[in-house]
This record gives structure tokens, C-alpha cells and sequence, in this order.
């Protein structure tokens, strides 16, 4: 069977649709992703307006250089991950292996990384709950401020465990040959997904980190 | 009439119904028609779940002190009452039954753009509602269905963490589906099927859809930081730390005031196809018609801090939303004027969809008045949190998207079964459950204006005379549901065989045969007028 036939779902008139329906997809849902995440922002503003000295003082409890390094390796996976999709699209099936398995290694030292820090935070009694040790000046509020930092940065790196999925599945496909140039939408919209995730940490870095390091 | 025998020759094609007779065939299907199937016979069983428990709340309100149940109980009841028939009733009921089914025929397409994704929403509302089920069977939920913080996250004693599970996994349906909608009909038109020939239930679904998308992962937030602060003690809601609980209410109602045009929107989508076809008319105003759909959506995203009037809410943030709730009804009076202005001069005929489309056009004209009672700041005072309150949105949600969803069941039952029901009984039904619910509902109206809190098990003796009337409306109401479930049934072996177009209704899908063979239509249809081009001369219908 040649390749369009095989790359064609039965119920879409030909390939032109069939690629303007998977990216639309992934834009749509990529809208509810916003507003899921919008519901956090939405808290966060609100009490960070109510209680900007105890954000600052939580802000100050998170580890700078691990969020700048993880920010720099979330950015680099983005440039292999659009670089692996360059792949798919010419059909350079060695190349993309590569590119995605860069991407996959790049996610992972991320979730690593971030690991390390919940890890940290869970020595320091710095976990919302029964055992939060943080005794400094609002502590009640500076909870709060973790109940966000907790909320927020786990599911976003929930999201990059399924990215992360996404990619090893895309790699075990680009393997046994199923993807092509006219069957690379898979791979286009995964990294739709992954710019994403992405950009949610970008604006996640300088909202939890970055609060109170002018003064 | 007929029983038992078709015409020669009449299934002699096969169809999505006769192609393959397995329970796997039907379990992995992703057939959007046999998925809307899925649907129909799924939230049928959640709405004799939900119906019973309101039969009963009702049988407890005969007596002043509460007939039948405690108090705990009762508060159980219209807990469960309240979280079936919105979540796992009303909200999937039009888009998910019929828009499945025919969002990809009235377009001309072979299916929706996704189609696994159908089917995966199908397990997920699945899988929510036995979440659901099992909450409620094993202790039940106690907190209303509105969830509100810190009495669920901290207070209540009950299963609000499995209910809560069960209500975000069906959210995740809701969103798929609407994902579907908005891709399919951007991207799977037939050729000269532009934006401004396509049916209008079209328009009203993809509203529907963009409030489905931006809506409901809002409120999946809102119910996954609930549940986690209910499991571990600590969250952004929690007074003790700071938080605020009335975010909870300004998040909850984000996406719960927009699902009430979710439930109408349909509806209305509905009632602008049905319309046209038994008054034998163009409607009147198809722009204004598909862009209010489109205005209800977007306003209705503006006018969720009606909802929070006396909670506390700064009083110019309640100016500006009493002056949005009045805005949303606009948009929604050009659609009645519309269809009445379509009914003038036509040639009606009054089958069951058509009185169905009646009852719609009374009772949803008197839910969105009395809306307008409620949105106004100092009436609200007055009447916020009683039988008004109930009475309107009951209105709304029974008297407009229950009688759509019942008018869309009979209009296309002869697309999707093939057969034909018999009308004496269906008109018999449509008129016991217009009066049913009138009686059930109007006295509800009084009772709140007379100071009927909602939610109560027990009541002043004053009130018995209207809650006894309201409770035998019910009963009635319940009668007049069960007749078309059994003539429904029974014409799926004894009904007459329905032929492609009964109505002589225009639209691609009375195009192809009834029930439609699986990839819906032989050659990709083209389209070449406008959507309801009804000259007044078609043949009357026999059935």
C-alpha cells in the first residue's frame, strides 16, 4: 500500500484535511490547558495582591540556580523538539530518533531535577500540612505561597510525565518506521504539547522564584 | 399500521445498526452514530437515577415535617438530585447523543474528526458517572451540587472526594467532545457547505463546544484543588492560612454559569431546526439567530457573580453583573422573536416535535424572565436561595432543555431507529408533560416569593397547600416520561418504517437513508442552498 493510503483516516477526504484537523486539535486543546492552569494564575494574582510580603518571603524558599538551570534545559528541549519535527517532516528517520531522544533525556534531568528540589523542601518541613516547620514571619501565609508552588509546579511536571510518555511512544513509532513525511502530524502535535508545557514553566520561573529578588 | 413488516426492500441495505451485531462491535466502536447510542441508553439510566431522587425529595415535602427521610438524607437527595441531572444528565444530553449523531450528517462528513477521542469520552463520562453512582450508593454526598468550601473541603461528612473525582473525570468527556465539534465543523464541511448555509443547531453546538473548552477545565481546577485540600488538610481555600473560600465560589461559577447555556444553548439549537420544517418556512433571521448563540456564549462567561450577590462580594462587582445578567437576555429574546417571527404566516403542523418546540418557546420565555428578577440586585436580596430560585432555573433547564432534548429524540428517532412512532401516544405524552411540569413548578415560583427557603426537608404548615400541588405535578410529570420511554422502545421492533425524510424536513442528514448506513452518505453530498429552504409548497407529512 503506498504511503498516503496508509497515512489517510478513512473518514477524512484527503491529507490536507486530515493534517488541518490534528494541528486545530491540539490548538484547541491546548486552550483548555490554558484555562486549566488559568484557575492557578487566577488564585495566585489574587493573594499574591492580598498578601505581597508573605509571597516574597515564600518566593525566598525556592532554589534560584535549580529554576534557572531547569529553565535552560526546558528551553533546549524545545529547540530539539522543533528540531525533531523538522526531522519528521523531511523524513530523516535517524535524525529524528535522535532529536527526540535528546528531548526525552532534556525532560527527564528537568523532572530530576525538580525531584531534587520537592526533596529539599520535604527536609526543610516546607511541605503544606501537619509537619510545615516554616517559622519566620507569615508563616500561614508563606504556606499558602507553597500550597501554590506545590499546586502549580506539580502539575506542570505532571504534564511533562505525560510528554514524556508521548516521546517514548513517538520514538518506539519513528523506530519501526511509522513515521514519514506524510504521517509526521503525530510528531507536529506532540510538540505543540511540549512548547507548551514549556511556556507554562517560563511564566511559572519568574511567579514563584523570581518574586522578591530585586530588593 | 403495520406492525411487524416492512416494505420489501427497505433494510435490504445494510446500516450502522444491522453492520455487526457483537457487543464488541458496539464497545469499540468509533462510529459517531453508534457512539451517540452509547450515550443516549447511558444517560437515560443516569436520568431515571436522578429523576428518583427528585420523586422522592418531593414525596418527603407532602408533610410540613418532612414525610419520609431525615434531614441528613434529604440533604443526600438533592445532592445526588442536583449532580446527576446537571453533570451526567443535562449537560451531555443534547451535544452528546444528538450532536454526535449528527454533527458529522449535517455537515456531510463520514465522521468527527476524532474519532477514538469520541469513544474515549464515552469510558471517561462512563467511568465518572460510576464514580458517581458508587459516592452515592455508599454514603452519598451532602453538600448540594454546587461543592461550596470550606463545608466540602473540611466540614461535611460524606463521600465528597469520590464524587468530586467522578465529576472531574466527566468534565474531561465534556471537553473532548466539544474538541470534536469545533474541529469537524471547522475542518470536514461538504463542499458549498459555507459557515452561513449550515443548520443553526450547528451554530448553537459550536457555542456549546467553545464553552466546553474554555469552561469546564476551570471548573476541573477548581474540583481537583477542593479535593486536595479535603485529602490533605491544607489548600488555597483555607481560611485558616489566609485563603479565601468565596474563590471557590467565583472559580465553581466560572464554568457553572456558562454550563447552564451549555444545557440551553443546544436546546435552542434544537428548536431553530424543528421550527422551520413544521411551519414550512425559512427561519426568520438566520444571522441574528447564529450570532446570539455565539453572544450567549461569550456574555455568558461575563454574569457568574449573579450567583454571589448576598456572599459578600463587593457591591460594584454586583452592579456589574446584575447589568451583564440583563445583557445575556438579549441575545436570548431574538431568539424567541425569531422563531416566532418564523411561525407567522407558515403552513405548521403540529406533530409531536413541533409541540414539543411550543412547550419550549412558553416555559423557556417564563424561566428567562423570572431570570431577570433574579439578576436585579435588590429583588434578588429578596428571593436568593428560595423556590424562586429553583422554580426559574427549573424553567430553564426542564421546561427548555429537557422538552428540546425530548423534541430533538422525536424529530430525528426516525433518522437514528429507521421506524416510526406512533404520534397519538407521543402527543399524548408531550401534553401530560407540559401540564406536569407546569404544576410541579409554578407553585414553586409562589412558595419562593413567599419565603420558601430551598434546600429545606421541612417547612411552616402555610406552605403545604403548594408543596402538596408540586409534588402531585411531579408525579404527573414522571407518568409523562415514562410513556415515550416504552412507545420509544416498542417501535423499534413494531414501528412502521420510516423512509429517509418523514418531515419533508431539508438538511443533508434527511438525505441518506434511515438509519443511515455507516460512512453516513455514498458520495460526499454537495450543497448548493441555503440551510431551511422551505418554500411553503412540500408535500404535508402523513405520519
Amino acid at each position: 500500500m503506498p504511503d498516503s493510503e496508509l497515512a489517510l483516516a478513512h473518514h477524512f477526504v484527503d491529507l490536507d484535511q486530515q493534517h488541518d484537523a490534528a494541528t486545530l486539535g491540539m490548538w484547541v486543546f491546548l486552550v483548555t490547558e490554558i484555562m486549566f492552569f488559568g484557575g492557578l494564575f487566577a488564585g495566585y494574582a489574587l493573594y499574591r495582591s492580598i498578601y505581597p510580603a508573605a509571597f516574597g518571603h515564600g518566593s525566598r524558599l525556592c532554589d534560584v540556580t535549580l529554576g534557572a538551570i531547569n529553565t535552560v534545559v526546558l528551553i533546549s528541549s524545545s529547540l530539539t523538539m522543533a528540531l525533531a519535527v523538522r526531522a519528521a517532516q523531511l523524513g530523516l528517520r535517524a535524525r529524528l530518533i535522535a532529536f527526540l531522544a535528546a528531548t526525552l533525556l532534556l525532560g527527564s534531568l528537568f523532572l530530576g531535577i525538580k525531584f531534587l528540589e520537592y526533596s529539599h523542601k520535604f527536609h526543610e518541613h516546607l511541605v503544606p500540612g501537619a509537619g510545615f516547620g516554616y517559622s519566620g514571619p507569615n508563616s500561614r501565609q508563606v504556606q499558602l505561597f507553597l500550597c501554590f508552588y506545590f499546586g502549580m509546579t506539580g502539575l506542570h511536571a505532571l504534564h511533562m510525565v505525560i510528554g514524556v510518555g508521548v516521546l517514548l511512544v513517538l520514538m518506539v513509532l519513528a523506530w519501526r518506521g511509522h513515521i514519514t513525511p506524510l504521517r509526521s502530524n503525530s510528531v507536529e502535535v506532540a510538540g505543540l504539547y511540549w512548547h507548551f508545557v514549556d511556556i507554562v514553566w517560563i511564566f511559572l520561573f519568574p511567579l514563584l522564584y523570581l518574586v522578591d529578588l530585586h530588593k | 399500521m403495520s406492525t411487524t413488516l416492512l416494505e420489501p426492500g427497505q433494510e435490504a441495505g445494510r446500516n450502522y445498526l444491522n453492520a455487526d451485531y457483537s457487543i464488541r462491535s458496539w464497545l469499540l466502536t468509533t462510529d459517531h452514530k453508534r457512539i451517540a447510542i452509547l450515550y443516549l441508553v447511558s444517560i437515560t439510566f443516569l436520568f431515571v437515577v436522578g429523576g428518583a431522587s427528585a420523586g422522592l425529595m418531593r414525596l418527603n415535602l407532602m408533610t410540613p415535617q418532612g414525610a419520609l427521610t431525615s434531614a441528613e438524607t434529604y440533604n443526600k437527595l438533592f445532592t445526588m438530585h442536583g449532580l446527576i441531572m446537571i453533570f451526567f444528565f443535562l449537560i451531555p444530553s443534547i451535544p452528546a447523543v444528538l450532536g454526535n449523531f449528527l454533527v458529522p450528517m449535517m455537515i456531510g462528513a463520514r465522521d468527527v474528526a476524532f474519532p477514538r477521542l469520541n469513544l474515549l469520552s464515552w469510558y471517561l463520562f462512563i467511568a465518572g458517572s460510576l464514580l458517581a453512582m458508587v459516592s452515592a450508593l455508599t454514603g452519598g454526598v451532602d453538600t448540594g451540587w454546587t461543592f461550596y468550601t470550606p463545608y466540602s473541603t473540611t466540614y461535611s461528612n460524606s463521600y465528597v472526594v469520590m464524587m468530586a473525582v467522578g465529576v472531574f473525570i466527566a468534565g474531561f468527556s465534556s471537553i473532548l467532545t466539544g474538541m470534536n465539534f469545533i474541529v469537524t465543523i471547522h475542518t470536514m464541511r461538504a463542499p458549498g457547505l459555507t459557515w452561513f448555509r449550515l443548520p443553526l443547531f450547528l451554530w448553537s453546538l459550536y457555542a456549546t463546544s467553545a464553552i466546553f473548552i474554555l469552561g469546564t477545565p476551570v471548573l476541573a481546577i477548581s474540583i481537583l484543588l477542593l479535593g486536595l485540600e479535603r485529602i490533605f488538610g491544607v489548600g488555597i481555600f483555607d481560611p485558616k492560612l489566609g485563603g479565601d473560600p468565596l474563590l471557590f465560589q467565583h472559580l465553581f461559577w466560572f464554568y457553572s454559569h456558562p454550563a447552564v447555556y451549555v444545557m440551553i444553548l443546544p436546546g435552542m439549537g434544537v428548536i431553530s431546526e424543528v421550527i422551520p420544517c413544521f411551519a414550512r418556512k425559512r427561519i426568520f433571521g438566520y444571522n441574528f439567530v447564529a450570532f446570539s448563540s455565539v453572544a450567549i456564549a461569550l456574555i455568558g462567561f461575563l454574569v457568574w457573580g449573579h450567583h454571589m450577590f448576598v456572599s459578600g462580594q463587593s457591591v460594584y462587582a454586583g452592579m456589574v453583573f446584575s447589568f451583564l445578567s440583563f445583557l445575556v437576555a438579549v441575545p436570548s429574546a431574538i431568539k424567541v422573536f425569531n422563531w416566532t417571527a418564523t411561525l407567522y404566516k407558515g403552513a405548521i403542523t403540529y406533530h409531536t416535535p413541533m409541540l414539543y418546540a411550543f412547550g419550549f418557546l412558553g416555559l423557556f420565555t417564563i424561566g428567562g424572565l423570572t431570570g431577570l428578577f433574579l439578576a436585579t440586585l435588590a429583588v434578588d436580596v429578596h428571593v436568593h436561595d428560595t423556590y424562586f430560585v429553583i422554580a426559574h432555573f427549573h424553567y430553564i433547564m426542564v421546561g427548555g432543555a429537557m422538552m428540546a432534548y425530548l423534541g430533538a429524540i422525536h424529530f430525528w428517532w426516525p433518522k437514528i431507529s429507521g421506524r416510526l412512532y406512533p404520534d397519538a401516544w407521543a402527543r399524548l405524552s408531550a401534553v401530560v408533560i407540559f401540564l406536569g411540569f407546569n404544576l410541579t413548578f409554578f407553585p414553586q415560583f409562589i412558595l419562593g416569593y413567599l419565603g420558601m427557603p430551598r434546600r429545606y426537608h421541612a417547612y411552616p404548615p402555610e406552605f403545604q397547600v403548594l408543596h402538596v400541588m408540586s409534588t402531585a405535578g411531579s408525579s404527573i410529570l414522571g407518568v409523562g416520561y415514562l410513556i415515550p420511554l416504552v412507545y420509544l422502545l416498542w417501535s423499534l421492533r413494531y414501528g412502521r418504517a420510516a423512509g429517509p425524510n418523514p418531515w419533508g424536513a431539508k438538511g443533508l442528514e434527511w438525505q441518506t437513508p434511515s438509519p443511515p448506513p455507516t460512512e453516513n452518505f455514498e458520495r460526499t453530498p454537495v450543497v448548493t442552498e441555503e440551510a431551511y429552504a422551505y418554500t411553503g409548497e412540500e408535500a404535508s407529512v402523513d405520519a
